[in-house]
């Protein structure tokens, strides 16, 4: 039965509707169309739009190699310390990032726990390089890819891989010719909401990375410093950033955990 | 003896103790009702379930010994398993599914898909190897999974209820072609069902399977004459009583008494096929030793034939002809006698 949405409730939802509509129109209504061509080939927009593709995906490809084991152990483990492998991963999903980008410098600063060693075993520093933004950016992104791979493997059919078993298969070979293959849409779905996330990464990367152009200034960072200067070229950034999460959204088209039906 | 498998497994509330063996080029189908631990059982052989204790032997070689702490895994085991809900891989094609054990079993892509061309050549399943396993029909897709099975060239071929999830119309010719292929398959052949029907027609033996037990293994022409069980009797459609024998008498533990031609002594037991059961409307006087004063309990028409249930010191099934049901008024409830001649009563040692 479908049931009539009762007319007490017509009110909050067309504010709500209209409430989070309104900022996206708003940018859209805003945005300078003419200079649209000749600012995203300008310069320092182009540069912070390469340095946020560059770093979002190497966060996305760093937070699958991680995120996918992790995932498997969340889903198939019955490990005693389970709950709190959980309890880790999630963490990041609730954290403010500026926490996590404090959090961060803590431990992988030049004095930091980690940071210490890899700065002189390796010579590796971290804080205010490219490669800080993608570990602060892969900070926050990891729980997506965990928890949304870890729902597709959980829906993997285990009794495809025992039939894998009693045609020869191994561990390794089941992980890659059964379990990666059916689980495949997760595994789309976890790394593309792990590229946006990664994208649209802001408190973290400014608080462990800094805000240098050309090394950590990623989109978010441009977007809120030319709001100050320049408002009109916020807006294009913004309106770029926009686009990727529409392409996102329609991509994934549900099938992500809470979005529900398609 | 090519399988030997003597093993207990705990699972839920089936506690499963079999010790059963199965020779070269035999096919062997355990039977029993749902819930017996027949599926658990074949798990248990084929290593996807631990065996709480006891071993598993194929060919001379340990597969499985709590004893001595060996247990190889699925994987490594020659064992081929064709699944009631077949567990096609839906992300491949019907030829890559049959390719599948031979690529893990070291063939190379081109000589893997050329074999598994054959094999779906001699099923009759080359125009839909290209296609995806939901294209294909319950019984194509158990002959697929057949195929991979047996692509494989397992020592020992295990089927899950292969028949149980198939419509009654292709039931009987997936079974023409089961037989076919189980024939020509050398190895060994264990196969688990509930249908009677499936079992004889596939098998050279028949092991009888109740609550985690065997509790008769025979040529199917044997469960069929002396069944060791209710379940089994109810398969093969007769009455069959367990009770003392002493002096040519049956006594069970009813109270009820059934006179046999020579039944020799101690636990006995006895089969009364429901058609050689008569029944009449006043105590009968005359040659069958037998006569028992019963009530008819139910009456059910089943086509050609109507099937008394009678109760009384000795309950059984009798079968009679509409004709007859007319004749003596059977009417549920109501009173009747039964005969049967002590020479119908086949009687032998629990």
């Amino acid at each position: 039965m479908r049931e009539r949405v009762p007319v007490w409730l017509v009110v909050p939802v067309v504010i709500g509707l209209v409430f989070l509509l309104a900022p996206v129109v708003a940018l859209v209504q805003r945005a300078p169309w003419s200079e649209l061509g000749h600012e995203l080939a300008s310069g320092p927009v182009r540069t912070a739009l390469r340095l946020s593709l560059v770093t979002s995906l190497a966060a996305t490809v760093l937070a699958m190699v991680l995120g996918v084991p992790l995932a498997w152990v969340l889903a198939r483990s019955e490990w005693r310390l389970l709950r709190l492998v959980r309890a880790v991963t999630l963490l990041p999903l609730v954290l403010p990032p500026v926490v996590g980008g404090v959090a961060l410098l803590l431990a992988l600063g030049s004095r930091g726990l980690i940071g210490q060693w890899l700065d002189r075993t390796f010579g590796l520093t971290l804080p205010f390089t490219t490669a800080g933004a993608v570990v602060a950016e892969l900070f926050v992104a990891l729980p997506f890819a965990v928890v949304t791979v870890e729902a597709g493997l959980r829906a993997v059919d285990r009794r495809l891989e025992e039939a894998a078993a009693t045609l020869g298969a191994g561990p390794w070979r089941r992980f890659w010719r059964v379990s990666m293959p059916l689980a495949a849409p997760s595994l789309a779905a976890g790394a593309a909401l792990c590229g946006a996330r990664a994208l649209g990464e802001f408190g973290a990367t400014i608080t462990f990375a800094g805000n240098l152009p050309g090394r950590t200034q990623t989109l978010p960072l441009a977007v809120y410093l030319e709001l100050q200067t320049r408002p009109e070229v916020a807006v294009l950034l913004s309106l770029v950033l926009l686009t990727v999460s529409v392409v996102v959204l329609v991509a994934l088209r549900g099938r992500w955990v809470g979005l529900g039906r398609p | 003896m090519t399988l030997a498998a003597s093993l207990s497994v705990r699972r839920g509330p089936l506690r499963l103790a079999v010790d059963i063996e199965v020779g070269e080029g035999e096919v062997a189908a355990v039977l029993g009702p749902n819930g017996a631990g027949k599926s658990t059982m074949l798990a248990a052989v084929a290593g996807l379930l631990p065996i709480g204790e006891g071993r598993v032997v194929l060919d001379g070689k340990v597969l499985e010994d709590t004893a001595l702490g060996t247990r190889l895994s699925p994987q490594r085991r020659p064992v081929g398993v064709v699944f009631q809900e077949r567990r096609l891989f839906p992300h491949l094609s019907v030829l890559d599914n049959v390719a599948f054990g031979l690529r893990t079993r070291g063939e190379g892509r081109a000589t893997a898909r050329r074999r598994a061309e054959e094999w779906l050549a001699r099923l009759g399943l080359t125009e839909l190897a290209g296609g995806r396993p939901e294209q294909l029909s319950g019984g194509q897709a158990q002959l697929a999974a057949l195929a991979r099975a047996l692509a494989t060239k397992p020592r020992l071929l295990l089927l899950d209820e292969p028949l149980a999830a198939l419509d009654v119309a292709t039931r009987a010719e997936v079974r023409r072609e089961l037989v076919r292929h189980l024939r020509s398959f050398a190895g060994t052949r264990l196969l688990v069902t509930h249908d009677p029907l499936e079992a004889m027609a596939l098998a050279d033996r028949l092991l009888v399977l109740e609550e985690g037990r065997i509790v008769q293994s025979g040529t199917p022409a044997d469960v069929r004459e002396r069944p060791r069980s209710r379940y089994a009797a109810d398969l093969v459609g007769v009455n069959l009583f367990r009770g003392r024998a002493r002096a040519g008498v049956v006594e069970l533990p009813s109270g009820g008494r059934i006179v046999v031609a020579g039944a020799g002594v101690g636990e006995v037991f006895a089969v009364v096929h429901p058609r050689s059961v008569a029944l009449h409307r006043q105590d009968p006087e005359g040659s069958p030793r037998n006569v028992w004063r019963a009530t008819a309990e139910r009456v059910d028409v089943e086509g050609d034939r109507v099937r008394v249930l009678l109760g009384g010191s000795v309950p059984l099934v009798a079968e009679v002809t509409p004709a007859a049901a007319d004749e003596l008024r059977l009417a549920e409830g109501g009173p009747v006698w039964a005969t049967v001649k002590a020479t119908e009563v086949v009687a032998y040692p629990a």
